[in-house]
């Protein structure tokens, strides 16, 4: 991150100079132009999050304390973490993987062209179809009274109930999550398929190699970041989602994200700081994952630009 | 090519397109039963009748237009004072236009109501007006990804060293040349950006929610849990208000195709 411009590169001058010492008022101007944007992120981003940070490692007294973060073991806190995780990562698992066999079957031609704009087009509506709504989509569909139970029982078969399936459970939020974690796969990962060069592919047939050893040894190795950069933010996507969640499943399941509404609306741990520390892990979360997506998608622009 | 990897590839695609679909009819199909027996727009009529709808509908319409004018007021003069004065400063500010991305919404709201309680220096959820201020705000922020992107991109198209020049030396001041050079040229990609914060706000719960502010959102998730059809009804209505959106958008850029500077 350049924060100062570089002194004596000609790629990048200052403005009508050229030392920086008899160019502080001149800079302090240019900054100043930003002034209005960087007091917004101050105010209603930098200092929120400093004050969640601050205060998971606050005694009620204010004080520096590690007591917030041990508590984070106890009661619900670990368990809803893990089931938080297990979603966001079986849903990323799902959606990347069918949205990669989507994206693929649209970049190689398996199915005609035509279909590829209706595709991203759609995608780029379902991507951004979340929240409430989406859960009374999966509620209307495989709910108890919903679609498929209806056309079940007039066929005299089980019932999804029956068969020990919930939509207000575990696989019922992660089937509602892959609704928008697959076409959000189709939208980041179609550019990175697109970049797959067709010389590499003819080059490898030329010096013999068969398809499923060009994708193997080639393809794969190339996508790979961009695969695991997608996972991550499909992950974190999932992570911090919250409507869904409430609206679909209510306080049947314990995820971070429901937890830390439950608090923030009536302090249910009974210790306002825990709270703190409960944000606190959930920016930790998606911090390391955005992280390794911003890192393992620099990595896949060497080859896929 | 092998007809193999042409049926996978079908198989896959009529599978997701499925996936995708058969939720979506199964919501259109439940909103249509509310009266017993025949299909019918009962459900509809109904919820366009409540006057709860009404209300919280236009403060959600409100709080998306006050969101795009705060975005645009924001993020079109930094993105071009970047293009124009410190090119080497785009990293810096991309990366804080992306925090919102690694921020959970929850988590900033958190923030909000700590930092901007009764007792701070800046009580905004003291009055209704503050926190409908704050919670527009809030709003900006979320968009600011979104917003930014579709702005610089826009901004790239257009030579803004030159325009702003050419416009200077016929004595135009920095508002002028912001509101009468900048802007309109880069209107298509301002739209974009619009109409994909009109998208986020519209449905959004989180934060209206916790803020506690009579939203369209919060009011979708109250009325699902003690009505049968009119929610069913509501989300149809908000996939059709995504739909458009995109499809606005997907109108601007075609249309900006046709007035891209040439170079």
């Amino acid at each position: 991150m350049i924060l100062w411009p570089a002194p004596g590169n000609p790629g990048r001058p200052i403005p009508g100079g050229t030392s920086l010492r008899t160019n502080v008022p001149k800079l302090l101007s240019l900054w100043a132009g930003l002034l209005p944007f960087l007091l917004f992120c101050l105010l209603f981003l930098i200092l929120p999050t400093f004050k969640i940070v601050t205060g998971a490692f606050q005694a009620p007294d204010g004080t520096f304390t590690l007591d917030n973060i041990r508590m984070m073991n106890s009661g619900n806190i670990p368990s809803a973490f893990w089931v938080s995780i297990k979603i966001s990562f079986v849903s990323a698992l799902l959606g990347g993987v069918a949205g990669f066999a989507v994206s693929a079957a649209l970049a190689f031609g398996a199915v005609p062209k035509a279909l590829r704009g209706a595709a991203t087009t759609f995608s780029g509506v379902a991507a951004n179809f979340a929240g409430v709504p989406l859960a009374f989509a999966f509620i209307a569909t495989l709910g108890p009274v919903g679609l498929v139970n209806v056309m079940l029982r007039s066929n005299n078969m089980a019932t999804l109930q029956q068969m020990g399936f919930s939509i207000y459970g575990f696989w019922g939020l992660t089937m509602a999550y892959v609704f928008f974690q697959l076409p959000l796969m189709i939208l980041m990962i179609l550019p990175a398929l697109d970049g797959l060069k067709r010389e590499w592919r003819e080059a490898a047939a030329i010096l013999g190699a068969s398809g499923a050893q060009y994708w193997r040894m080639i393809a794969l190795p190339i996508l790979t970041p961009a695969l695991l950069g997608t996972f991550a933010l499909l992950f974190a996507n999932a992570f911090g989602a919250v409507a869904t969640a409430m609206a679909l499943t209510g306080a049947n399941l314990n995820i971070v994200p429901i937890l830390l509404f439950a608090q923030i609306r009536g302090d249910v741990l009974g210790n306002p700081h825990l709270g703190y520390a409960l944000a606190f892990g959930m920016i930790v979360v998606t911090a390391v994952a955005n992280t390794l997506y911003i890192w393992l998608r620099v990595r896949s622009e060497r080859w896929l630009k | 090519m092998n007809l193999w990897v042409r049926i996978t590839g079908w198989l896959a695609f009529v599978l997701a397109a499925g996936y995708m679909l058969v939720p979506l009819f199964g919501m259109t199909e439940f909103s249509l039963k509310a009266r017993r027996g025949v299909y019918s727009l009962d459900a509809y009529a109904r919820v366009i009748g409540d006057t709860e709808f009404q209300a919280t509908f236009g403060y959600s319409v409100t709080l998306a237009l006050a969101t795009i004018v705060l975005g645009v007021l924001i993020v079109v003069p930094t993105a071009f004072w970047v293009r124009l004065k410190m090119p080497w400063a785009r990293p810096f500010v991309e990366f804080l236009t992306l925090l919102p991305l690694v921020i959970p919404a929850i988590v900033l709201v958190f923030g909000y109501i700590r930092l901007y309680n009764t007792s701070s220096f800046l009580p905004l959820t003291g009055s209704a007006a503050g926190t409908n201020l704050l919670l527009a705000l809030g709003y900006t922020v979320l968009a600011l990804p979104y917003m930014y992107r579709a702005i610089d991109t826009g901004l790239r198209t257009i030579d803004v060293p030159t325009l702003t020049e050419a416009a200077q030396s016929l004595g135009a001041g920095w508002v002028t040349i912001l509101w009468r050079i900048v802007l309109p040229n880069v209107m298509v990609a301002v739209l974009s950006g619009a109409f994909l914060t009109f998208a986020i706000v519209i449905g959004e719960y989180t934060l209206a929610a916790l803020l506690d502010r009579p939203a369209f959102g919060p009011y979708l998730q109250r009325i699902g849990t003690n009505k049968p059809y009119e929610p069913f009804a509501l989300s149809v209505i908000s996939f059709a208000i995504t739909w458009a959106c995109m499809g606005l958008i997907q109108l601007a850029t075609r249309l900006s195709k046709h007035t891209k500077a040439q170079r």
